[in-house]
Parts: C-alpha cells; sequence; structure tokens
C-alpha cells in the first residue's frame, strides 16, 4: 500500500506544533498501525530526522497506553480497537491518513503524538478503590455476588483508561472514564460503604482539573475501545445524586 | 565456587513460614515513618508492595517507566490465578497446588519457597475479592473455576480474558489510596539507570526522567526491583514493548547473581508469525486449551494443500486429524503444561505437518465445544480472545480454526533471591517475574499472578522488616554522598557514549538481530553448537552495536531511540548469559532443552545428580561470569521424572 502521512509534530509542551507530511510505500495490509508507524521512524531516523514520538506499550489492546487520533477518530475507524489493534487493512492503497494526539485542555502535549494523562490517575486516587488493607480480609466466598451484577461490574471495569472518551467529546468530557469506574463499585457489595463518599470525590476532582461537562452527545461511547455503556453515566448521575442529597 | 545460603528456616515444611513469621524481627510505628523504601516497578509485584508497605507506614517512593502504573504489563495477563480454595470440591489442597507447582517446574524450584506461595494463595482471592476485583461467579454468587495446564483440577480463577488487567487495578487501586495518602510518593514516566550501594547496602537509585532527560538520585533505605521479565531478549515475544532486563541487568553488575537465566518459556498458543515488519506476538490465553482441541493433519499432504491455500482445515475429515496432544499425553491431553505442549507443536511442524502459510503453525479448534456448549457459552468464556484474534489474523474463528504457534512468554529465570527475597546485595530486594524464585524450569499456567501478588502483599512486606528492624538508626542520607555522585556519573558517562556512536544503523535493527540468533540457536532445540555459535555472534552484535548504533536527537528531551538503544545495550549481554547457562546446563529440563538430552520418546532427560541445582551467575566484567550452586535439597516431594501420559 502506499500511504500519505498527516503528522502532528510539536517539540515539546511549549512549542507550537504543525502537521509535517510524509510518504509511505510498500506497507503490508496485515501490518498494524503502530508497525506502520514503525516503518515510518526507521525511514526517518535513516534520514537522520527525529522519529515521530508516540505512547505504546502492551500493543494488545489491554494497556490503554496507545492514544493516536486518526482521520478524526480517536484509535481510528475500526469500532472496539485501541490503535494499536487497527490494522493497515481498514485502509486503502493511496489514502491519505491524518494523525494526531488527543487533543483535551487537561491532557497537555508532551511530543509530538504523546499526552499527559494523569489526571486521570488523579481522579482514581480520589476514590476509585475499596479503602481496604492488606491482610484480614474475609473468606472470598463470604461476599456473594449475583452473576448479574458481576457481569455489569465486569463490563464497567473493563476500560483500560485510555482516554478516548475525553478526546471524542466537543466538551472535553471524562464522564465515560469516571462513571466506568464508579460503576463497578456501584454494582458491588464491597463498593456500598464508601459509595456517596467516592461519587462526589471523584467528580469534585474531575471538575477541578478542567475536564468538560457532558451534554449527553454520547460520541464517548461511539469511540470507546472497549464499549463502555452510556448507561454507566446515568447510573453515576443517580449515585450522585443520592449522595448529594443525603 | 561457593554455595549460596537461601535462609531457608528450619522446621517442618509446612509451618516454616508460620514459624519465620513469629520470629522475625519487626518495625514500630514510629520506627516505620522515618525508614524510606523505594520500589521500581508498578506491575502485581510492586504496587501490592507499596500499597501494603504504604498501609504499615512506611515511607515508599516507586517507578515506572510507563505514564501510570496501571499500564504495567501485569495488565495484559488473560487466563487466570491459582489458588488452593477447593471451591469445586475436586480434591484440591496447599500440598497439592506446591506439588504440581513443583512438578510442573520439573524439580528445579526451592520447596520451602513454592510451599510459602500455595499456603498464601488464599490470602489473594479473599484480598482481591475484598477490593471489589470483579472474578467470576456461578449463578449463585460463589467464585467460579477453570481448568489450566498441568493440574488435574479447576483451581483458576479469573475475570473473563483479563485477569491480569483486573488484579493490577485491585493492587492499582490500593496503590492510588496510598498515593493520595501520601505514604507513596509515585515517579511515573522514570527510568531506573542504576542501584546506589553504600558500604556494602543498597541505598538508593539513579533515575532518569524519561520527559527531561534528566537523571535524578534518590535514597532509600532499601531497594525492591520488581521489573517484570526479560523475554524480550528474543525481540519477538508476547511481552510489552518496553519491558527490559535492565533494571536487573544493573543490579547484576553491582552484585547481585542472576539465577537461571536459561529458564525461559515458550508458550504452545500465541498468534503466528505473519511478517518481518512484526513487532511483537499476541497471546491466546492457556485457558483456551479447557475447550479447544489441539490438532494438524494426519497426512502431510493435506498440510502442504492447506499450506498452499489449497485446502481448507473444516474440510480435512475427522479421521484425518491427529490431535497429537491427546495422542501422546492421553492422562492431560490438551491441558499438559506448556513446555511440553510447544515442543510437541514445533515437533509436528518440523516433521512436515505444520499448517498455515508458513508451515509454522497448528490448529486450536473448538468445533467440538462449540456444538457441545452452544456458541454463546464459548463467547461468555472467551468473547474478547476471539475478537482479539480475528482482529489480527481476518478470520473467524468461531467457524476456522485458529491457528497457533510457541512464542517467548515468560520467564523463570532472574535475579537469585534467598527466602526472604533478598538478593545477594544486602537491602536490595527483587519481587515478581524479576526474581527467579518459585517456577524453576517451568512455570505452570495462572501461576505467575499468584507469585506476583503473594511476593507483594504478602511475603515481601514482611520479610523486608526483618532486614529494615536493623536499620532504624541509620538517618537519611543526603544524595549528594559520593556514591550516589559516582553512580550517577557513570550513568552519564554510557548515555554519552551512547550518543556519541552516530552510527548508522538504527536500535531496531540490532534489537531484531539479536532476537534472531536468540530463537534460532537458544529457543526451544538448543545443542551445544547452537549454543557456541550464539555466544559467538552475540558477541560480535555487541562490538558493533557499540560502534555503529545510531540514535536521533539529543539527552535532555523525550527520546525514545535512546531510551530503546539503552535497554538493547543490556539484552545484547543478557543474551550472551543466557547461552552460557543453558550451555552449561548439560540436560533438559522444564523450557530448557537440550537435543542432546532427550528420551527416545523425545521427552525431557533431566539429570539430577549433577543439575540438581540453582545456578546463580556473578559478574565479573564483559562476558565474565562466575557459577555459584544452590543445591536443590527436597525433603517433602520424591524427585521423580516428570509424565503427563
Ligand atoms: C500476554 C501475557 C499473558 C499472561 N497471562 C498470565 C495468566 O493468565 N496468568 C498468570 O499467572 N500469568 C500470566 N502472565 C505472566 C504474568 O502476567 C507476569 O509474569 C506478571 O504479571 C509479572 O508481574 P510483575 O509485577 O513481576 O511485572 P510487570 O507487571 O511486568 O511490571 C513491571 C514494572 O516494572 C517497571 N519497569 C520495568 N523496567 C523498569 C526500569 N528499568 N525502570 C523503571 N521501571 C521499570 C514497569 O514500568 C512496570 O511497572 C502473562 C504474561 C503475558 C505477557
Ligand atoms: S471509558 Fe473507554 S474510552 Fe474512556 S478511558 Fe475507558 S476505555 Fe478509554
Ligand atoms: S499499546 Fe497497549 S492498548 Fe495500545
Amino acid at each position: 500500500m502506499k500511504l500519505t502521512l498527516k503528522i502532528w509534530r510539536q517539540k515539546d509542551a511549549k512549542s507550537a506544533g504543525k502537521f509535517v507530511t510524509y510518504a509511505l510505500d510498500n506497507i503490508s495490509p496485515n501490518c498494524s498501525f503502530l508497525e506502520m508507524l514503525d516503518i515510518l521512524n526507521e525511514q526517518l531516523i535513516e534520514k537522520n530526522d527525529d522519529p515521530v514520538v508516540f505512547d505504546h506499550d502492551c500493543r494488545e489492546g489491554i494497556c490503554g497506553m496507545c492514544s493516536l487520533y486518526i482521520n478524526g477518530r480517536p484509535h481510528g475507524p475500526d469500532d472496539a480497537v485501541t490503535a494499536c489493534q487497527l490494522h493497515m487493512r481498514k485502509f486503502h492503497d493511496g489514502d491519505t491518513i491524518v494523525i494526531e494526539p488527543w487533543r483535551a485542555r487537561p491532557f497537555p502535549v508532551i511530543r509530538d503524538l504523546m499526552v499527559d494523562r494523569s489526571a486521570f490517575d488523579k481522579i482514581i486516587q480520589e476514590g476509585g478503590y475499596v479503602s481496604v488493607n492488606t491482610g484480614g480480609a474475609a473468606e472470598a466466598n463470604n461476599i456473594l455476588v449475583g452473576k448479574e451484577n458481576s457481569e455489569l461490574a465486569m463490563d464497567a471495569a473493563a476500560c483500560i483508561g485510555c482516554g478516548a472518551c475525553v478526546a471524542a467529546c466537543k466538551n472535553g468530557s471524562a464522564m465515560l472514564f469516571v462513571s466506568a469506574k464508579v460503576s463497578q463499585f456501584a454494582l458491588l457489595p464491597q463498593g456500598q460503604v464508601e459509595a456517596k463518599q467516592r461519587v462526589k470525590k471523584m467528580v469534585r476532582m474531575m471538575d477541578e482539573l478542567g475536564f468538560g461537562n457532558c451534554t449527553n452527545t454520547y460520541a464517548c461511547e461511539a469511540e470507546c475501545p472497549k464499549l463502555i455503556s452510556r448507561s454507566n453515566i446515568a447510573r453515576m448521575n443517580r449515585e450522585f445524586l443520592c449522595a448529594k442529597v443525603s | 565456587m561457593a554455595e549460596l545460603n537461601s535462609k531457608t528456616p528450619k522446621g517442618p515444611l509446612s509451618s516454616k513460614w508460620t514459624q519465620y513469621k513469629d520470629h522475625q524481627n519487626l518495625v514500630n510505628p514510629s520506627n516505620k515513618r522515618k525508614l524510606d523504601i523505594i520500589i521500581v516497578g508498578t506491575g502485581l509485584a510492586g504496587s501490592a508492595a507499596a500499597a501494603s508497605l504504604g498501609e504499615m507506614g512506611f515511607n515508599v517512593k516507586i517507578f515506572c517507566y510507563q505514564d501510570s502504573p496501571r499500564r504495567a504489563h501485569s495488565i495484559a495477563a488473560q487466563g487466570g490465578i491459582n489458588a488452593a480454595k477447593n471451591y469445586p470440591n475436586d480434591g484440591d489442597s496447599i500440598y497439592r497446588l506446591f506439588y504440581d507447582t513443583i512438578k510442573g517446574g520439573d524439580y528445579r524450584a526451592r520447596e520451602a519457597n513454592v510451599y510459602r506461595l500455595a499456603e498464601v494463595s488464599n490470602n489473594i482471592i479473599d484480598q482481591c475479592v475484598a477490593q471489589g476485583v470483579p472474578f467470576a461467579r456461578e449463578y449463585g454468587g460463589s467464585l467460579e473455576n477453570r481448568s489450566f495446564g498441568g493440574a488435574q483440577v479447576s483451581r483458576t480463577f479469573f475475570a473473563r480474558g483479563q485477569t491480569g488487567q483486573q488484579l493490577l487495578l485491585g493492587s492499582y487501586g490500593a496503590l492510588s489510596r496510598q498515593i493520595k495518602l501520601g505514604t507513596v510518593k509515585l515517579y511515573d514516566r522514570h527510568e531506573m539507570m542504576d542501584v546506589v550501594i553504600v558500604d556494602g547496602k543498597a541505598r538508593g537509585i539513579i533515575a532518569r526522567d524519561l520527559i527531561t532527560g534528566k537523571l535524578e538520585r534518590h535514597f532509600g533505605h532499601a531497594v525492591v526491583v520488581a521489573t517484570g521479565g526479560y523475554g524480550n531478549v528474543f525481540y519477538l515475544s508476547t511481552n510489552a514493548m518496553g519491558s527490559n532486563t535492565s533494571a536487573i541487568w544493573q543490579i547484576f553488575k553491582k552484585g547481585a547473581y542472576f539465577a537461571n537465566p536459561c529458564f525461559t518459556q515458550i508458550h504452545p498458543t500465541c498468534i503466528p508469525v505473519h511478517g518481518d515488519y512484526q513487532s511483537k506476538l499476541t497471546l491466546m490465553s492457556e485457558s483456551l486449551r479447557n475447550d479447544g482441541r489441539i490438532w494438524v493433519p494426519k497426512k502431510k499432504a493435506d498440510a502442504e494443500a492447506h499450506r498452499n491455500g489449497k485446502l481448507k482445515a473444516n474440510d480435512i475429515p475427522e479421521d484425518d486429524r491427529d490431535y497429537f496432544l491427546e495422542r501422546r499425553y492421553p492422562a492431560f491431553g490438551n491441558l499438559v503444561p506448556r513446555d511440553v505442549a510447544s515442543r510437541a507443536a514445533k515437533e509436528r511442524c518440523d516433521a512436515g505437518f505444520g499448517v498455515g502459510p508458513t508451515g509454522l503453525a497448528v490448529f486450536l479448534d473448538f468445533r467440538e465445544s462449540i456444538g457441545r456448549l452452544g456458541k454463546h457459552v464459548i463467547e461468555e468464556r472467551y468473547g474478547n480472545l476471539f475478537q482479539m484474534y480475528e482482529k489480527i489474523v481476518d478470520e473467524n474463528p468461531y467457524v476456522n480454526p485458529m491457528m497457533i504457534y510457541p512464542a517467548v512468554h515468560y520467564t523463570m529465570g532472574g535475579t537469585w533471591v534467598d527466602y526472604e527475597l533478598q538478593t545477594t546485595v544486602t537491602g536490595l530486594f527483587a519481587a515478581g517475574e524479576a526474581n527467579f524464585s518459585d517456577h524453576g524450569a517451568n512455570r505452570l499456567g495462572a501461576s505467575a499472578l499468584m507469585q506476583g501478588l503473594a511476593d507483594g502483599y504478602f511475603v515481601l512486606p514482611y520479610t523486608i522488616q526483618n532486614y529494615l528492624a536493623g536499620e532504624i538508626r541509620v538517618a537519611r542520607m543526603s544524595t549528594d554522598k559520593a556514591e550516589f555522585a559516582d553512580a550517577e556519573k557513570a550513568v552519564q558517562t554510557r548515555l554519552d557514549k551512547l550518543m556519541s556512536i552516530k552510527g548508522t544503523r538504527s536500535v531496531d535493527h540490532f534489537h531484531k538481530e539479536l532476537g534472531k540468533i536468540m530463537w534460532e540457536n537458544v529457543g526451544m532445540g538448543r545443542t551445544e553448537a547452537g549454543l557456541k555459535k550464539a555466544i559467538d555472534l552475540i558477541r560480535k552484535l555487541r562490538a558493533e552495536f557499540w560502534k555503529d548504533v545510531k540514535i536521533p536527537g539529543t539527552l535532555y528531551e523525550v527520546n525514545t531511540e535512546l531510551e530503546k538503544a539503552n535497554r538493547v545495550a543490556d539484552f545484547l549481554e543478557l543474551g550472551e548469559l543466557l547461552a552460557f547457562d543453558a550451555l552449561n546446563r548439560n540436560e533438559s529440563c522444564g523450557g530448557h532443552f537440550r537435543e542432546e538430552y532427550q528420551t527416545d520418546e523425545g521427552e525431557c532427560k533431566r539429570n539430577d545428580e549433577d543439575y540438581k541445582y540453582v545456578a546463580a551467575w556473578e559478574y565479573k566484567g564483559e562476558g565474565d561470569f562466575i557459577l555459584h550452586k544452590e543445591p536443590l535439597v527436597y525433603e517433602e516431594i520424591e524427585v521423580k521424572q516428570r509424565v503427563y501420559k
């Protein structure tokens, strides 16, 4: 395959960025999107250019590290996959592909396509856990969880913290990410004791960090590589209201 | 050659750990605040240890190279975690889990460590459930189990095909809570470059901030390395792109012995290699072998027709299929341990029965189980794996059987540690896949997650106190000390050197070359001649690397090529040690298969007389290693030939 790539290049957080165009030839359709970028980088190094910086690690859709905005969609044109799971067979010979970083105020660009997502860690630190110390946990089967709720909790817990939902949202809202964590614990008996505090603190931190409001457009759900459902947002809103009135 | 002391406590096997805890030294609460602990790695081992030690009141600093602790490669573990709960009432017990793990490791692991592992396995499940880890459940609400290789009981707990993710998010949650409380300080996007030793004790590390490129000095009364496995020495593996040996290689150079480097695990069920641009291999979880049957055509002509695209798997009649694992190992069938399954697949492919375009693949077929259980059951059990397969291969595995081939997956070898997880450097500890401790020559499925969390939650937080209790009078040291300055300078010199080469070949070029040498000569079948050749080739490649590697950019910016170069430089040394160790071990055991040592049926021929020991290597200089032996004494278990027939 022959491709034209338009890639966002930005030296560091302070510098201005711009699109740079590259031509690439002889790409196998079985190549993954990141392997295609590897090939580009090999060629750039050959020419004494700086390779394109992008985040990646597991390359199998689970670590949440890769974060490319491809042709106007977070993680690119395929549904329910991360950029590292995207294959070139989803494109056509001769295509022009535009690659940008996540763009959202709380995710500043570090370099090229690499952004700072530590805001997500800060939200989790507010309450994305059950406060239980190591040791002294009760026998596991003393806590029974109905299969239905346990499956729903697992659906929510599948979030990989990639930030595509924020990048997809015109308001830069983190509601899908936060609601996924809140929902996981709202659905489980272990999460009940701290339920009210958890949702209040996590939402407050989300607002403080500058994530936008949710205006129910659900671009987040459409772009989430793990199919996290918008019903989690509704559940979180209920939890939040409950926590506020009581 | 000195014998190593494992410091295994005296007394009967089943009470050693209790005895140890009853008598060990503890640190009182007011002193805990005065003690700093550095933990490198936020995988299961590192994050669990940091959270637990933070909860106890120690000051912890934790490091990872990714942008968040939640991205450590533990996140990628799919299949499950073992424990001896015996919920299915199929006769499981702590002893049986211990026994299976020792046998699975082909009698090359330390009895006392493995027993302790089995003992705390049940606490891990309790702990994780209390944290809200969404394990699979039965309709009645209790926990569900599945089977894994090397066991005849069902003892594996799982969260769909994302068990590692859910366990890691549990320990990441616990870690995040401590970060909020201020007991743990997080340094993400930081790479450990070296350990600092003061008066014979580990007292800190030199780390590189991967954003600014600046070197930093960090003090700790003790240092824990939990940096995962070194499988990427083979270039292609199921590990993450950033997985490395650098941390354990640097401590090796500072005196921490490296044990059993040649014990590497080749996992039987991975998606086959398809092109030379390929950057990594994807695992298809062992759990699939619960319901999938592995086969190749019985007739060479059929295999060849499949390779040429002239025959479809589904068109090969039942009678013409060779379910070679069921045929060779009727007692365990498709659930034989990984080393056995991998070699059997390689044997069939080498004999000309391999399928797929390259001939390096066998089928993993779900037709029978889909017929028996229905597609929805298979989908519920393995949906995400099937999806992953389809995305990569572009074929529907519900209809056509999967094609799989063995790939490098896990490293049993690692930093040598004693019973307390302390290395041969005082005050320096190693946990998780980074150490060598519990899996002998072959790791059974679902036991790495168990070991990582056992080390992190239940072992290290105790044993490290036994050391720290003696350090309460040591005041925090200034990092202006000469030892810190010298260590930083050495790192700086190395980085300057890398940057100054300005050669003609990219880092990936060298990494791929190394990978080829390793896979061909130090992979599934090893021979004396091949290993000698590998050592020679690696030396040449290393010399070339230091003359000709090309790293663009500068030191003080985000420089991903420099990060890679630094890691590959260490792999180029480790590869040699790995081959060295494989050459020394004139026997076949577990994942280490020396073609000269096999039975008539092609099984491993162990040599207990001469090699029933842990090979712990000491670094003397580049390519200069000295062997120390830790003899393995089996008091509880009778050492036998491993039979899965
Ligand atoms: C695809 C896959 C599937 C698996 N499935 C299973 C399974 O089903 N069951 C099972 O029991 N086991 C499984 N395993 C094995 C198991 O996941 C790992 O052995 C285990 O998770 C390792 O945990 P760890 O904490 O030791 O290291 P890791 O999780 O690898 O963490 C390493 C940490 O060290 C940090 N680090 C590394 N080097 C440096 C450095 N130089 N400086 C600073 N930080 C550094 C990293 O940032 C990371 O935080 C699987 C492994 C793979 C690859
Ligand atoms: S909700 Fe989806 S898109 Fe958002 S962080 Fe989680 S996995 Fe990524
Ligand atoms: S690299 Fe891990 S999800 Fe893409």
